[in-house]
């Protein structure tokens, strides 16, 4: 349980996909317009992540890993499919955008007309491969594991992405030298508030 | 095909994205793995490389295939290309620069999902001939290439006061060893790449006004 939630709070923090590894910065600098488009964007991401990166995790594990096919036949045992992996990672990843975009369609029309265009890119949002990259380095114990990790980054990704649109909003008012206006300045700013969350660097629960 | 191979218009899909295009400062495509791996010069420089084998190629397969790949499952259809010519990088550099390959870890993967890829693939290759298609990957791959070098340049000059491993602050200038010259640690940390972009995209907006957002 503890370990659990080390992993957790470690993802969210500390190794946060925006901040440490610049992981969706497109959809995140495109998006971040508006707080509540972002907080919609957050959502589908976190929902994304939680379910790709335990499938992945499985898939990995029981098929594609050196020796994982061993639970067919033990003739199998030495099979390494681990080239295959990117192929795999993002075919799933594919199918369940696909799948979360008809979810939101149905149940969140007002949703899906502001997404737009961001909603099927989160196909090819780099945080969500990222997820299932790091998934397979990390060589998690156990899928309870892998879910957690992938709810984590999740919510660190939302996190910045919220954090950023509201001070988007804000900056609008404020008299920023013309050639950073926009693209720049939310370089910058996203830079300072990666350099405050490398204030949580080091803590261990 | 009546123009020549190097026409005026083919020449500017080259040199379009390496200013007033640029995929990382204008179009803002790509930024992901862009800041990630500029730590040092060296991951940079062959980030950029690869990015441009599988960016040129991939350019002039959906090119070649453009007509036949049926509208609806077209990104599909480029996911699967892209990820072949991927893997094919992903192999080739753990054989010749394994020590490279184990810096930029799941960064090869993530060129999968450069935004710069599927962008082009969609905005350029599926409309045009494979020779243009060619042109604009290479273009395209260089402008988002420059931008890493650059990053990759000051980051690791003025963090490490070392360019692609080789010692360039003069060792007695530091203070250890008796002189005034300190490593700003702070270069080497992410969100340093951040900030350094924020400064390139400043100088270039300032140099090129038609560019600057109201």
């Amino acid at each position: 349980m503890e370990n659990l939630i080390n992993i957790f709070v470690k993802s969210i923090f500390i190794e946060n996909m925006v901040f440490a590894y610049f992981l969706g910065m497109c959809s995140y600098l495109a998006v971040s317009k508006t707080v509540k488009t972002a907080t919609g964007l957050g959502i589908a991401v976190i929902f994304v992540l939680a379910i790709t990166v335990p499938v992945d995790y499985l898939l990995e594990n029981f098929i594609l890993k050196e020796g994982a096919l061993s639970w067919i036949s033990p003739a199998l045992a030495d099979v390494d499919l681990s080239f295959l992996s990117f192929i795999m990672f993002i075919a799933v990843i594919a199918s369940m955008v696909q799948l979360v975009e008809m979810v939101v369609e149905k149940f969140a029309p007002e949703l899906y007309t502001q997404l737009g265009i961001f909603l099927p890119l989160i196909a090819v949002n780099c945080a969500i491969l990222g997820g299932s990259l790091f998934m397979q380095q990390k060589a998690f114990l156990n899928v309870g594991e892998a879910t957690v990790y992938g709810l984590g980054s999740g919510v660190g990704w939302f996190l910045a992405i919220v954090g950023i649109a509201a001070i988007r909003e804000k900056i609008q008012y404020s008299n920023v030298p013309a050639p950073l206006r926009g693209l720049g300045i939310t370089f910058i700013v996203t830079g300072l508030m990666g350099l405050a969350f490398m204030g949580f660097m080091g803590i261990k629960l | 095909m009546s123009d020549p191979l190097f026409s005026k218009k083919n020449l500017t899909l080259l040199t379009e994205p390496l200013n007033s295009s640029n995929p990382i400062t204008v179009q803002v495509l790509g930024i992901c793995s862009a800041l990630a791996v500029t730590a040092q010069l060296k991951p940079a420089l062959v980030m950029a490389l690869s990015v441009m084998a599988v960016l040129a190629f991939s350019n002039v397969i959906i090119s070649l295939l453009r007509n036949t790949i049926p509208n609806r499952i077209r990104i599909i259809v480029q996911l699967v290309v892209v990820a072949a010519l991927v893997i094919l990088v992903d192999l080739i550099l753990k054989a010749y620069v394994f020590d490279v390959s184990k810096q930029l870890s799941v960064f090869v993967g993530l060129i999968i999902t450069n935004c710069i890829i599927m962008g082009r693939l969609e905005a350029f290759a599926l409309g045009n001939r494979p020779w243009q298609s060619f042109l604009d990957g290479i273009g395209n791959a260089a402008g988002y290439g420059w931008i890493l070098v650059v990053v990759g340049f000051f980051r690791e000059l003025l963090g490490s006061g070392s360019l692609l491993g080789y010692q360039i602050i003069p060792e007695n200038w530091y203070l250890s060893n008796g002189g005034f010259y300190e490593n700003n640690g702070m270069m080497i940390l992410p969100p340093m790449a951040l900030i350094t972009v924020g400064v390139i995209i400043w100088v270039q907006r300032s140099r090129n006004r038609k560019l600057i957002e109201d």
